[in-house]
C-alpha cells in the first residue's frame, strides 16, 4: 500500500439540521482528506462541527440532518451510496468507535454475540469460524480470559473493557479507515492512556488509518500525524501536527494551545486558622440487604481520612472515578452521614442535624460539575441566585436581593440583565458562572468545587480557573478543589491529596506532589496526565 | 431464580392477608345485609337464615371462621345464589373469563406490538399519524359503545358473527367479545410501543450497530426492539390480571357466563363470600402475573438479575 495514497477525501461537506428555531448549518463547506495508514486528528471545541463531519460521512446523521458535498472512498461517493453498498463499506472498510463505551454496546447481548454479527455479515463465516474470530480479536484488544468474556454482558464489564470491545468489533474486518469519536474521553486518565496505546499498536500490527476526533491536545500531540482545527463548522488550519504544535498560523489554534491553565497558587501563611476539619471520617454504604434479602454487601466509599482547610487555602483532592472524593466533599459538608470528627472553625458539627447544619450553611456552599443539571430550567437566573437568601437573609425585601443579583453576577463576570433569563439561554461557562454565583452571593467561607471544570471545554475552563482564583482573593475564600484534571489541580490548589478506593494515598504540596510524587499511583497518574512522549512515531 | 420467586411468592403471604382482611371488613361497612332485598321475607326466616350463615356471630369471629374456610380453599357458599357455592361458581365462569381475556391479550400485544414499531419507523409520516389517529380513537372510545356496534354490524347487517350468548364456547361467539375487549388494549400497546421504540432507535447502540453495517433487519429486531420491548412486558403484567378476570361490561352486552359481573352484582347484593371470593381470585392473578413479569424481564434483560 503506498502510504500517500488518499483513500478518503471529503469535499466541500455540508451539514444543516432542520430545527424548531429554522435551518442550523453545523458544518461549512470543509475539506478534509486522509491517507493510507496515517493518523489524522480533527480537532475543535463543542459544537465545532467535527463530529458531524464523521457522522456525516458514515450516513449517521440524526434523521433532522441532510449533508451535501462528495465524501470519496476509493472513487466512490459515500453520500449518494443506496443503503445496501453503504453497508458494504460502513463496518467493514470504514468503522468508527465512540466516546460512550457505557452506552455504546447493546446491554442486552452477550459480548461474543455482538463480535460475531459484524463477523458473520460481512465475511459470511460459519458460527463457529465467526467464533475463533471473535476469541482471536478480544485476545488482539487485551481482554483478560476471553473465553469468558465472549458469554459477559456489557454491564459486566469496565468502562475501559468496554471500549477494548468496540475497537474489536471496528477492527473484525480488518477495515482501512477506524474512525475514532472522541475515545477516551469518558474514561479515567489511566484508563484512557492504555486506550491510547491499545490504538497505536494495533495501528503498527493492522495498518489502517484513524480519523481522532477530540478535543483534546494532548491526544493529538502523542498520535497525530495531521491535524484539521475546527470552529464554527469550519476548518481554520491544517498541517503537520509538528508544525502546528511549533508554530500555529491562526489565532484560535494559538488560543486553544494556551489554554492550559497555568499560573500556581501560594499556600496560606503557615498561622493561618483552620476552617474546616476532619478526623478519620469514614462514609460506609450499604449494598442489597434487607427483608429476607440476607446480610448487606458494605462498601466504604471513604476510609478514615483526615484534612484540614485553613483560610485562603485550596486543596485539591485528586482520584479517578468511585475514589470516593465527591463522597469525602459531602461529608464534610454534612450532607452525608459519616463517622469520624468533622469540625468548622471551632464547633464540633460531628452530629449536627439538618436543623442544626441549616445557619451554617451559608458559609459551607458547594458548586457541581453538571452546569446543565445543576440549575432549576423553571426559575429565572435571578431566582436561582437568591434563593439561598431566602433563607438565609429572610429580612431582605426584594429590592435588596435584586441588588445582590446585580452584585454577584457582576462579580463572576456576567451582564446582570441575565438575571431576568432561564438557564438554558446560557452556554455551558455561563451556567458555571451562575452557579458560581449561587454560592457567592452568601458571601461563603468555604466552598467545596466538585469537579467544576469538567464539563467544560479547556478554554473555558481556563476562565472558570482564573474567576475562582480572583473570587478566593478578593474574599478569602477556602476551596475544597475535587478533580480528576491534574492540569487544572495544579493551576488552582497549594495543596494536594491523591485518593484511591477510599483512601489517600499521598498528600503534600502543590509542587512537591507534582515534581516528585512518591505512591507508584500518584506516578502512573502524572504519567497518564503530563507526559507527551509519542505512543507512535511514524514515519 | 428461584430463591427470588419462593421469596416473592412467601413475601405474597402478608400481601394476601391485608387484602383479604380490609375487603372483609369494608363490605361489612356498608349497610344492609345479603338478605335485606329479599321482597316478603319475613323476619324469622330471615333470623333464621342470618342464623344458619353465622352472620350473627360477632365480626371477628366471622373473620377467623372465614379465614380458617379459606385456608382450606373453601370459599363458602354464595348468599344469592344459594345452589351454588362461591368455589363451584368460579369453576364454571372462570375458564370463560380466562379464554376471552386472554385471547384478547395475546391480540392486544401481537397488533399493538406492530403498529407501534411501524409508527416509529416512520415518525411523522403517515404511517405513525395513522397509528397514532387508531390509537387515540381506541383508547377514547368506550367499550359500551364498541360492543353494540360490533353487534350491530357484524350481528345484524352483515349476519357474520353471532349476536350474543356463549354457545358452549364456539369460536365465532368468541370474536365479538375478544375483539371489544382488545381494542382499547391494543391502542394502549401502540402507543407505549412507538414511544419505546422512538427512544430505542435513538440509543448510541443502535448507532453503533448501524456503523459497522449490520443490516436493518437486525438493527431494528434484534437489537432496537428487543430493548423496546421492556415497557410492553411491565404493563403486560397488571393488564394481564384485569383481563382474565373478566369485564362486566363485555360480558354483559354479550351475554357471556364468565366472573366479571360477579365483583360488581355481588356487591350490589352484599354477597359477602362472592365478593370476598372475587378479590381473593383478582389479588392472586395480580400478584402471579407481576411476578411473572418480573422474572421474564430478567429474561430478556440480563442486567436485571435477581439473586
Amino acid at each position: 500500500m503506498d502510504a500517500s495514497e488518499t483513500i478518503l477525501s471529503v469535499k466541500d461537506l455540508r451539514v444543516r439540521f432542520r430545527t424548531l428555531d429554522g435551518v442550523v448549518e453545523a458544518v461549512k463547506g470543509i475539506n478534509i482528506h486522509v491517507n493510507a495508514g496515517e493518523t489524522v486528528a480533527v480537532v475543535g471545541e463543542s459544537g465545532s462541527g467535527k463530529s458531524q463531519t464523521m457522522m456525516a460521512a458514515m450516513s449517521l446523521l440524526a434523521s433532522n440532518g441532510e449533508a451535501t458535498g462528495v465524501v470519496d472512498y476509493r472513487g466512490r461517493n459515500l453520500l449518494t451510496l443506496s443503503k445496501s453498498e453503504l453497508n458494504q463499506v460502513r463496518g467493514r472498510r470504514i468503522s468508527m468507535i465512540f466516546q460512550e463505551p457505557m452506552t455504546s454496546l447493546d446491554p442486552l447481548y452477550s459480548i461474543g454475540n455482538q463480535l460475531i454479527e459484524p463477523i458473520r455479515r460481512h465475511r459470511g463465516l460459519g458460527a463457529a469460524q465467526a467464533r475463533e474470530e471473535a476469541l482471536k480479536l478480544l485476545r488482539l484488544v487485551y481482554i483478560p480470559d476471553p473465553e469468558r468474556r465472549m458469554k459477559s454482558y456489557p454491564h459486566e464489564l469496565s468502562g475501559g473493557q468496554r471500549q477494548r470491545v468496540m475497537i474489536a468489533m471496528a477492527l473484525a474486518n480488518d477495515p482501512d479507515i477506524l474512525i475514532a469519536d472522541e475515545p477516551t474521553t469518558a474514561l479515567d486518565l489511566t484508563i484512557q492512556a492504555q486506550i491510547l496505546m491499545l490504538l497505536a499498536e494495533l495501528q503498527r500490527k493492522l495498518g489502517m488509518a484513524i480519523v481522532f476526533i477530540t478535543h483534546d491536545l494532548g491526544i493529538v500531540r502523542r498520535l497525530a500525524d495531521r491535524v484539521y482545527v475546527m470552529r464554527y463548522g469550519e476548518v481554520v488550519e491544517e498541517g503537520e501536527a509538528e508544525a502546528i504544535f511549533v508554530n500555529p498560523q491562526h489565532a484560535y489554534t494559538k488560543m486553544l494551545l494556551a489554554a492550559e491553565p497555568t499560573g500556581i497558587k501560594a499556600p496560606p501563611p503557615p498561622n493561618a486558622p483552620v476552617l474546616l476539619e476532619g478526623r478519620n471520617v469514614e462514609v460506609t454504604f450499604k449494598i442489597g440487604g434487607g427483608f429476607l434479602a440476607g446480610e448487606p454487601l458494605i462498601l466504604r466509599a471513604v476510609d478514615h481520612i483526615s484534612i484540614r482547610l485553613k483560610r485562603n487555602q485550596t486543596i485539591g483532592i485528586v482520584g479517578e472515578s468511585g475514589s470516593g472524593k465527591s463522597t469525602l466533599g459531602r461529608a464534610l459538608l454534612r450532607l452525608l452521614p459519616s463517622d469520624g470528627l468533622i469540625r468548622f472553625g471551632d464547633r464540633d458539627i460531628s452530629a449536627a442535624d439538618r436543623q442544626a447544619m441549616r445557619p451554617l450553611r451559608r458559609e459551607l456552599q458547594l458548586v457541581f460539575q453538571d452546569p446543565f443539571g445543576s440549575l432549576s430550567p423553571r426559575m429565572t437566573v435571578g431566582q436561582v441566585i437568591t434563593e439561598g437568601l431566602l433563607v438565609h437573609e429572610p429580612i431582605l425585601s426584594g429590592r435588596q436581593r435584586d441588588l445582590r443579583a446585580v452584585e454577584a453576577l457582576r462579580e463572576v463576570g456576567l451582564d446582570p440583565n441575565a438575571r431576568n433569563r432561564y438557564p438554558h439561554e446560557f452556554s455551558g461557562g455561563q451556567r458555571q458562572r451562575i452557579a458560581i454565583a449561587r454560592a457567592m452571593i452568601l458571601k461563603p467561607k468555604v466552598v467545596v468545587l466538585d469537579e467544576p471544570t469538567s464539563a467544560l471545554d479547556r478554554s473555558v475552563q481556563k476562565q472558570i480557573v482564573e474567576l475562582l482564583r480572583k473570587l478566593q482573593a478578593d474574599h478569602e475564600l477556602s476551596y475544597l478543589f475535587i478533580s480528576h484534571d491534574l492540569a487544572v489541580v495544579r493551576a488552582m490548589a497549594d495543596y494536594i491529596i491523591v485518593m484511591k478506593q477510599g483512601k489517600i494515598v499521598e498528600e503534600g504540596p502543590t509542587e512537591a506532589i507534582f515534581s516528585n510524587p512518591q505512591a507508584t499511583y500518584t506516578q502512573t497518574l502524572m504519567a497518564a496526565a503530563i507526559d507527551v512522549t509519542r505512543f507512535r512515531l511514524s514515519a | 431464580m428461584l430463591r427470588y420467586v419462593f421469596r416473592r411468592l412467601l413475601t405474597a403471604i402478608p400481601t394476601l392477608l391485608v387484602i383479604v382482611t380490609m375487603a372483609f371488613f369494608l363490605i361489612r361497612v356498608a349497610p344492609g345485609g345479603p338478605f335485606n332485598q329479599e321482597r316478603g321475607l319475613s323476619p324469622e326466616i330471615k333470623a333464621n337464615l342470618e342464623a344458619q350463615f353465622g352472620l350473627n356471630d360477632p365480626l371477628w369471629l366471622q373473620y377467623v371462621h372465614y379465614l380458617g374456610n379459606l385456608l382450606r380453599g373453601n370459599f363458602g357458599p354464595s348468599y344469592n345464589m344459594p345452589d351454588f357455592t362461591v368455589g363451584e361458581l368460579f369453576a364454571r365462569g372462570l375458564p370463560v373469563s380466562i379464554q376471552i381475556g386472554a385471547s384478547a391479550l395475546i391480540l392486544a400485544l401481537l397488533l399493538g406490538c406492530l403498529l407501534g414499531t411501524i409508527a416509529a419507523l416512520n415518525q411523522n409520516k403517515l404511517a405513525d399519524y395513522s397509528v397514532i389517529a387508531l390509537a387515540t380513537a381506541g383508547s377514547t372510545i368506550p367499550t359500551f359503545v364498541i360492543a353494540p356496534v360490533i353487534q350491530l354490524l357484524f350481528g345484524l347487517t352483515w349476519k357474520l358473527l353471532p349476536i350474543g350468548g356463549w354457545g358452549d364456547g364456539a369460536l365465532l361467539n368468541k370474536i365479538g367479545p375478544v375483539l371489544t375487549l382488545a381494542l382499547p388494549q391494543i391502542a394502549i400497546v401502540a402507543r407505549l410501543m412507538r414511544g419505546s421504540m422512538i427512544e430505542s432507535l435513538r440509543s448510541h447502540h443502535i448507532r453503533t450497530a448501524r456503523a459497522l453495517g449490520l443490516s436493518d433487519w437486525s438493527v431494528v429486531v434484534k437489537h432496537a426492539l428487543r430493548g423496546a420491548i421492556l415497557p410492553i412486558v411491565s404493563f403486560t403484567g397488571p393488564a394481564a390480571a384485569a383481563l382474565l378476570t373478566g369485564s362486566i361490561i363485555v360480558e354483559t352486552i354479550f351475554s357471556i357466563p364468565g366472573i366479571g359481573r360477579y365483583f360488581v352484582e355481588a356487591a350490589l347484593n352484599r354477597d359477602y363470600t362472592l365478593v370476598m371470593g372475587t378479590v381473593v381470585v383478582i389479588a392472586l392473578f395480580t400478584i402471579v402475573f407481576n411476578l411473572i413479569v418480573d422474572v421474564m424481564y430478567a429474561f430478556v434483560d440480563p442486567r436485571v438479575r435477581y439473586d
